[in-house]
This record gives structure tokens, C-alpha cells and sequence, in this order.
């Protein structure tokens, strides 16, 4: 947020039509569990995930908190003392935007998890604990680029933060645990190394973005990156009215999503899906329940239906696969056969 | 790469892009990113670099940077000293925050190793380093242009690729001689005012968009960043030659320096031109018959897309496709040889992951900042404790404060299989060799290692499998493997000895599997002389031992032979005598070796 002035606007963003709906998506149903995007340098990877930070509907937190905890419901024993009694009656809110928080490559741990305050002590002698990003990264998005150059460490870590929605701190004489729900994003290059296959099935979605091919596509994606460079503000500009309409479709599809429904029918598809293709274990079906169930928000629908489930089968499932080392059939064109033949072309 | 003489014309040709990437670099090299330069160390490379450096602004920062540096000096992180002495944090700022507004020059660019690279490349692409180490918080803007020196000597060796992608020029100095060559040019006032200039160049008009986008398709060129950079050169060009609007030649010097060097393919075949124009729907490209690199017809072609090719089919060597293939410096794809997913650092020490108490014993490298975390809360204590209350502040560090930076192993290994495939073992044993190697490359893919295959037969050593983890082309290559002929033994272990090193520096764990009877009869210079070539196969021996490379000795003779293990014994490998060669026992032994 802070290098505003320099962020490429979402909605100017040239196709890659696959990757806007699941960052729409993880936008309106948090639960869905993170997006992975794969694909090629200069696809728009990282300027999609950056520029969504804007987009995302301011949120209500409690002043100073470093937590980011919600004035409603602070985190039972939150360290910055919103929880207490007395702080309780004459909590301060105010409306921050969503974080999306950066992890750069290099960022060593303390900084990931938080680590005592070194500066306190070595001066005061007090023992502080100076949150790091996974704190701020609370009730947000975290947006790791080329994940799959992170340190293994660090995403195991990661991983299991991201699961539990708690981060538990213990090192240096500290005992400490708070509350960490973001979103976790991530984007690599498969050239650079693959993701292990472990940790992939552990992203709700997956999207795969190329280079556009068409002709006019190519022209328009570099006529706008012309124009962005040249004059940045007046490029922002420009695209406002639609990155604002994006704001308010992300909006209105949060309120609509408690209100969907999803038919037995739908569900029996679904479950069909799954196992045509063989993605086990109950993580694929939910996740592409929930996603399906935002998709249809999306459109305005009451009821998921067909096309919903087809716009985001490959999304939910592509990942899931059961992979053989020596089948290079891509596992998209599995998924959208199944799709095919379970939902009816 | 080309070390014999090249010829006048075409050197001259490619000094004088040289020269004019130079000056369109020293213009605006925050647009244009940089410049990735094949050329080894020498008088030529210093020619050029002394000529970019009289084109930049005295004061603009220019910083050298190793290939191995590490993320502290990269990208920053705390200043100890300072840290101390003010009793807060101090931020040393890295290389790449010293370097905005100038540039940064990587000698051996080819042995970066891809995580330094996409660090780089992710803070070219944002203007700023965002710094979560060590305690510290920060985002620092920072914008530089990246001068990368690829030495490398065979085509394996390039720099990687996420890097060089983003560098708008690729040049090849290569076997050029300094003798003749002169830089009169530009001079820095040009250069000044034509970034003065280069925010007034009007937006491109179409058919030169246009051109560029399609130019890039036809010569094979998938990624969009290229055109990009092009579009760019090209408005830099304008600046240069003091015109307000790109005109056709700038577009075209643009397509030749920019996506000349990424070209993958010609525009001639019919068949990849049929499989690029699935990307170009409606229109096929107007011609696909100028592969000749004829540029005198240019005259006649009306369209600024057919003069864009003609000019980098023209920039092109001749014997176009098979020199393409091996010219593409920095392809973006990795050839199988090349391995896929090499995500490790080349750092003999691994790669650093997370810290651990410890103390601190020779090789252990401390983690300061960690190791005073330990030590901060106990301070108060520790000054109650001491037995003189003087009024020091010092701080005070005890032996279980210490932290220990921790490295993982390098997870990646390649396993180089030397195989005799001489008469004398073809009688016996060839055919379960074949088997048991091909048992082990399978074991080799599923753990996700490397192999490589070499053989030696007649008069020299082969090397048939590239390091590579493709099971498909490995078990091709070795159902195609002849046997008989003499026993080149040396040549074949200093093939292997070749390979190995060159893995090592990769990154990744060599281990040498020799199958051999041990009776080496063929010398060096292919006389065949029995004792000559076994003394010099012990001498090929010894450098496995003296450059600490693992080695497992196979012993394929039916009994045991004292020479095979005197090899052994020299390489300080594990000897195994395995007369049937029997492909479990063979497995085992080598897994135990890879550890």
C-alpha cells in the first residue's frame, strides 16, 4: 500500500482471466485457503496479486492493535491487551486497509515469526516481543513470490500457521501465541523449481497463467505497460472507475455469498468430479464447494449451478491429481476432460 | 565461445552494437534493466566497460558485486558495530539499495546461482527493496541497472535465466580482439540530454507496436518482457538521435539488439512458422521467405515487420537453426541437460536455514544478531552477578547464547556413470552393466538425482547422457550403447572427473560410479601401450582423489584384479569387486555411497 503510486491498477491487467477469479474468489470466501499461481515471467503474477490489495474493502480494527484485532471480537488474550476487561469498555477502532503483506526472498525467520525486541532489551532490559509478519499478515493476505526459491523452513512453517490460524512463538525465552488468519498467496516460475507436490495440495486454488498468444492481446499488454511507465498517476487514473467497479462487485459478492444455495444435485456433481478424477481425500470436495458457492456470488446467482462448478473445477481440482512422473499429460487437461464429461460439455 | 579468429566484418558488426547498447544503456538503464555480456575477462570487456563508465554521470554509483554474495550484503541487514554502540538498530544497506541511481557489474554471472538472481530480479522489477531480516523492517526504493558478465565457456554454463530475461541487451564479445577496436562515440553530453529528451519521445505508433509484438512471435520468442524491452530501446534510440517520435530505423536497431539474441526459431520453416501463427489469428505474417538473411532486399519491403526480420535474420549467424539452438544464450527453457528445478545455491556451504544453539567450534559461523537476542534478557541477572560492579555497559555474552547459523546439506546429487565398454568387457559383462545401470538410473530419477553417462571404448571416452534426469532418453541412449574396442581407461576417468567438477560447481553432489575390468591398454595419445596407459590411468586416478570427489570402483573382471583396486586405492574410492555385476547388489552399493 505504501508504494501505491507504483502499483500497476488490477483491473488493467490483460486477460489472464483464470487468475482473476481465484484472487477474486479467495477475496470473497477467506476459507477457501490460499491461491498458487504458476506461470511465466512477465504473465502479470506478481502485479495482480499486488494491485489486489486495492481492491479489497476497507476493515475495522482496533486502534494500535499489531494484530489487527477486530474491535468486535478481540483475540482472546491478544498481547497488545484489547482483550482485558478494562481495555474492553474504551476500545478505539478505526478502518485500515486489508494488509497484503509482502515476504520477500531473504527474509529470515525472526522476521517471519516475530522475535524478542532487541533493542528493549539491550537498553531497558525488558523482554518485548516485536511481532513480524505473520502478525501483520493477520486478518489479510500474505503474498509470497517465488515461493518455491523460499527456504524449506520457512514454508513448512508457513504452512502450518496457515492451517491452524495461530502462530506459536518459542525461542528466547519467549512463550507467546497469537492469532494469524490470512490468506496465503503464492507465486512461482515451475522453471525455477518445482513446488513439492505436498505442499501444492495444500493451496485451496491453483491457476496457471501463460504469456497471452493472441496477436492483439500481446499489443494491448504492451501499449499499457507504455503508458503506465510514462505516467503512472495518469494511467491510475484512468483505470479507476473500473478498478472501482471491481471494489464494489468484490462488495456485494461477500453479502450475496451467505445467501447461495447449493442443491443436493449440485453436490452429488461435484462429489462425481472428484472421483472421476481421483483427487482424494474430502480437501478437494470442499474447496470446490466454496468455490463454486463464490463464483455464483460473483455472478449474482442465488443457486450454484453447472457453469460455476465448470468455471472453477480445474482451479480446485488441477492440483489434486494423483501425478506419475513419467505421464507429462498436463493435469488442467485431466480435469477439464472430467469436467466435461460429468457436468456435460 | 568462438576463440578462432572471427572474421573483420562481422566484429567490427558486433562491436559496434556493443558500443551502441552501450550509450542507449547509459541513457536510461533503469528502463532497459541492464545488459547480459558473454565475454571473458580481458581487454575488450575492459574496453567496453571503460566506455560505459565515460557515458555515466561521475557520481552515479557503480558496484561490483560477486556471484556468491550472501543476503546480508545483497540485500542488507544489520550493522553490527553500529547496533552495539548506539544500543538500537543500525541498518547496513545492501548492494542493491548502494547502487540506486547507477549500475552493478557481476563478473561470472553464470555462477549466480538462481536465488541471488530472482532476488535481483524481483527488486529490478519493483524500484525498491522490501528488507524483513534480522530485526528489521524495512522498504528502501532503490533503482539500478545490472551490468552481468557471463563467462562461461560451454554452453551449459549461462547465467540464470530469471535474470538475464529481464536484461534488454544480450551481446557476445566473445573472441573479438582489442587490437583496432576504438570507442570514439557518444559522449556524456549526448547521453544527457538525450534522457533529458526521453520523456518528450511520443507514444509509439502502431505498426511499430505492432511489428515489434509480431517480429518477437515469428522468431519464436514466447515471453512478452522482450518486446517490452524492445519498445523501450526503441524510444531510447529516438532519444538518442534527437527525434521526438520512433522511426522505423530505431524500431529496427531495437529489434535487432533486443530480440535478435532471444531468437529461437526462423521465420523460414513452414512448419514453425504454421505452429506461430496458431498465435496470430486472422493474419499469417506477410512473408516467411527471407531466412537467407539477405538485407539488400530491404529496399523493397514496404512493411516495417519484414525489415525488423530481415535485420535480425541478418544479425544472425549463418547456418541459422543449428547455431540458434546452441547461440540462444539464457533460453529461457531448461534443456533437459540442463536439469530441471535447480533451486540450490552453489555455496559450498549449503544453503543457510535458520539458526540452532551451539558453540563455536572451526567451520560454525555465528549468528550475531540471534546470539544477542539469547543474550538480552539475562543482562540485568548478569550484572547483579558480577563480582566488580563497574558501570560498563558492555553486554554480556556467555558460551550457551551462542547461535549457530545452520545449513542444509545440498539435497541434490548427480551420479556419473563411467562405463567401460571395451572388448574385453563387452565379452563378459557389457550386457548386465547396461542392466544394472539402467536399474540405477531409475532408482537415480525416483530420488530425483541426476545421472550422466559416459563410456569408453576404442579411443577415447563418450559422454552419451548430459547430467539429466530424463529416464526416457537415458534408457534410449543405453540400449544403443556398442561395445568392443580398446581400453581408453584414463581418457574415460578424466571424462568422468570432468563431469563431475563441472557438477560440483552447479551445486550439486558428484558421485562417480566406474565400471571397468581395469585393463586400461590405450595411452592418451592412442597408442596402444598396456603399462603407459595404466600409469597414466593411475594418474587419472589420483586427480579424483585430489579434487575430494566420492567414487565407487566397480571391478567387472571375473576375479578380482590387484590393478583395479591399486586404482581404487589412487581415486580413494570404495572398491567392489562385482564379477556378474549383479544389478541389486550394485544398487545397494551405490545408495549407501550416495548416502
Amino acid at each position: 500500500m505504501r508504494c501505491a503510486s507504483k502499483t500497476f491498477p488490477f483491473a488493467a491487467i490483460v486477460g489472464q482471466d483464470e487468475m482473476k477469479l481465484a484472487l477474486l474468489i479467495a477475496a470473497i470466501d477467506r476459507s477457501i485457503g490460499g491461491v498458487m499461481v504458476f506461470g511465466d515471467r512477465g504473465t502479470g503474477k506478481s502485479t495482480a496479486v499486488r494491485s489486489l490489495a486495492s481492491l479489497l474493502p476497507a476493515m475495522k480494527v482496533v486502534k494500535g492493535c499489531r494484530f489487527h484485532c477486530d474491535p468486535g471480537t478481540p483475540a482472546p488474550g491478544c498481547l497488545d491487551g484489547c482483550d482485558t476487561p478494562k481495555m474492553r469498555r474504551k476500545l478505539e477502532s478505526e478502518m485500515i486497509a486489508v494488509p497484503v503483506v509482502d515476504l520477500p526472498l531473504g527474509a529470515t525467520e525472526d522476521r517471519v515469526v516475530g522475535a524478542l525486541d532487541l533493542e528493549k532489551a539491550l537498553t531497558r532490559g525488558e523482554k518485548g516481543f516485536e511481532p513480524g509478519l505473520l502478525a501483520r499478515a493477520n486478518r489479510g493476505f500474505l503474498y509470497i513470490d517465488e515461493v518455491n526459491l523460499l527456504e524449506d523452513h520457512l514454508v513448512d512453517l508457513l504452512l502450518d500457521v496457515a492451517a491452524s490460524g495461530e502462530s506459536v512463538i518459542e525461542r528466547e525465552g519467549l512463550s507467546i501465541r497469537h492469532p494469524s488468519r490470512f490468506v496465503l498467496v503464492g507465486s512461482g516460475n515451475p522453471e525455477e523449481g518445482e513446488l513439492r507436490p505436498q505442499l501444492l495440495d495444500r493451496f485451496g486454488l491453483s491457476v496457471e497463467v501463460r504469456t497471452p498468444t493472441a496477436l492483439s492481446d500481446r499489443v494491448e499488454v504492451l501499449r499499457r505497460r507504455d503508458a503506465f511507465e510514462r505516467a503512472p498517476g495518469v494511467f491510475q487514473a484512468v483505470w479507476q472507475r473500473k478498478n472501482a467497479e471491481i471494489r464494489e462487485l468484490i462488495s456485494a459478492s461477500r453479502k450475496r455469498l451467505a445467501f447461495v444455495t447449493i442443491e443436493d444435485q449440485m453436490l452429488e456433481l461435484m462429489s462425481s468430479l472428484c472421483m472421476a478424477i481421483g483427487a482424494d481425500g474430502l480437501r478437494g470436495e470442499l474447496t470446490l464447494m466454496r468455490a463454486a458457492r463464490a463464483a455464483a456470488a460473483l455472478d449474482g446467482d442465488r443457486n450454484v449451478n453447472r457453469s460455476h462448478i465448470k468455471r472453477v473445477a480445474t482451479m480446485a481440482l488441477r492440483h489434486r491429481l494423483r501425478r506419475n512422473p513419467l505421464d507429462e499429460s498436463g493435469s488442467s487437461a485431466r480435469v477439464e476432460r472430467a469436467a466435461d464429461e460429468v457436468l456435460g460439455a | 565461445m568462438n576463440m578462432a579468429g572471427v572474421d573483420d566484418s562481422e566484429a567490427k558488426a558486433r562491436w559496434d552494437d556493443a558500443l551502441t547498447a552501450a550509450a542507449m544503456f547509459a541513457v536510461d538503464f533503469v528502463g532497459l534493466r541492464g545488459v547480459a555480456m558473454r565475454a571473458p575477462a580481458g581487454p575488450v570487456r575492459d574496453l567496453w566497460m571503460g566506455y560505459l563508465r565515460s557515458l555515466l554521470t561521475p557520481d552515479a554509483p557503480v558496484r561490483r558485486m560477486p556471484a556468491g554474495i550472501e543476503d546480508d550484503r545483497l540485500l542488507g541487514g544489520v550493522d553490527l558495530a553500529g547496533t552495539l554502540r548506539c544500543r538500537r538498530s543500525v541498518v547496513q544497506s545492501g548492494i542493491l539499495v548502494q547502487a540506486n541511481g547507477g549500475i552493478i557489474v557481476t563478473p561470472m554471472a553464470e555462477r549466480l546461482n538462481p536465488a541471488t538472481a530472482a532476488r535481483i530480479a524481483s527488486v529490478l522489477d519493483r524500484g525498491e527493496v522490501v528488507l524483513e531480516r534480522e530485526g528489521i523492517s524495512q522498504r528502501l526504493e532503490t533503482q539500478f541497472g545490472v551490468i552481468a558478465f557471463d563467462e562461461g565457456e560451454n554452453p551449459d554454463e549461462q547465467m540464470p535465466a530469471a535474470l538475464a530475461q529481464r536484461l534488454a541487451f544480450h551481446l557476445d564479445l566473445g573472441g573479438l580482439s582489442a587490437r583496432g577496436l576504438t570507442t570514439q562515440r557518444s559522449d556524456i553530453r549526448q547521453i544527457q540530454s538525450a534522457r533529458a529528451r526521453l520523456a518528450n519521445v511520443e507514444q509509439a505508433a502502431d505498426n511499430i507496436v505492432v511489428g515489434l509484438v509480431r517480429t518477437a512471435a515469428s522468431f519464436g520468442i514466447d515471453s512478452i518482457v522482450a518486446p517490452i524491452l524492445a519498445l523501450r530501446a526503441a524510444q531510447v534510440a529516438a532519444a538518442l538521435g534527437e527525434r521526438s517520435r520512433i522511426s522505423a530505423e530505431d524500431a529496427i536497431l531495437a529489434a535487432r539488439l533486443v530480440l535478435a539474441p532471444r531468437a529461437l526459431s526462423c521465420p523460414t520453416d513452414e512448419q514453425v512458422g504454421a505452429r506461430q501463427d496458431a498465435e496470430e489469428p486472422g493474419s499469417a505474417p506477410q512473408s516467411s521467405d527471407h531466412c537467407e538473411g539477405d538485407v539488400s532486399a530491404s529496399e523493397g519491403l514496404s512493411n516495417i515487420e519484414d525489415v525488423m526480420r530481415a535485420a535480425i535474420q541478418a544479425a544472425l549467424p549463418s547456418g541459422l537453426l543449428g547455431a540458434l539452438k546452441g547461440r540462444s544464450s539464457f533460453r529461457s527453457k531448461p534443456t533437459p541437460q540442463s536439469g530441471l528445478g535447480t533451486a540450490q545455491a552453489s555455496s559450498s556451504r549449503g544453503r543457510p536455514a535458520g539458526v540452532r544453539m551451539g558453540q563455536m567450534r572451526s567451520g560454525a559461523r555465528l549468528a550475531i544478531v540471534e546470539t544477542l537476542r539469547a543474550a538480552a534478557p539475562w543482562q540485568t541477572v548478569r550484572k547483579a552477578e558480577r563480582v566488580v560492579r563497574a558501570r560498563s555497559r558492555r553486554i554480556e555474552v556467555r558460551a550457551e547464547d551462542f547461535r549457530i547459523k545452520k545449513f542444509v546439506k545440498r539435497r541434490e546429487s548427480t551420479i556419473v556413470f563411467c562405463v567401460d565398454a571395451s572388448g574385453s568387457v563387452a565379452f563378459h559383462r557389457l550386457g548386465e552393466a547396461k542392466g544394472a545401470v539402467e536399474l540405477l538410473l531409475g532408482e537415480a530419477y525416483a530420488a530425483r538425482t541426476f545421472a550422466s553417462l559416459i563410456a569408453f571404448r576404442g579411443q577415447r571416452a563418450e559422454l552419451l547422457l548430459p547430467p539429466s534426469r530424463s529416464l526416457t532418453r537415458a534408457k534410449s541412449i543405453l540400449s544403443a550403447l556398442p561395445g568392443g574396442g580398446g581400453t581408453p581407461l584414463s581418457a574415460g576417468i578424466e571424462a568422468a572427473v570432468q563431469t563431475a567438477i563441472a557438477e560440483r560447481a552447479k551445486g550439486r553432489e558428484p558421485l562417480i560410479v566406474l565400471l571397468t575390468d581395469g585393463r586400461a591398454n590405450i595411452a592418451n595419445d592412442g597408442a596402444t601401450a598396456r603399462p603407459r596407459a595404466f600409469a597414466e590411468a593411475l594418474m587419472a586416478a589420483k586427480t579424483i582423489a585430489a579434487q575430494g570427489l566420492s567414487a565407487v570402483f566397480v571391478d567387472t573382471s571375473p576375479r578380482a584384479r590387484l590393478e583395479c583396486e591399486q586404482l581404487a586405492d589412487s581415486m580413494a574410492a570404495k572398491y567392489v569387486s562385482l564379477p556378474h555385476v549383479e544389478a541389486d547388489r550394485l544398487r545397494d552399493i551405490v545408495r549407501e555411497a550416495a548416502g
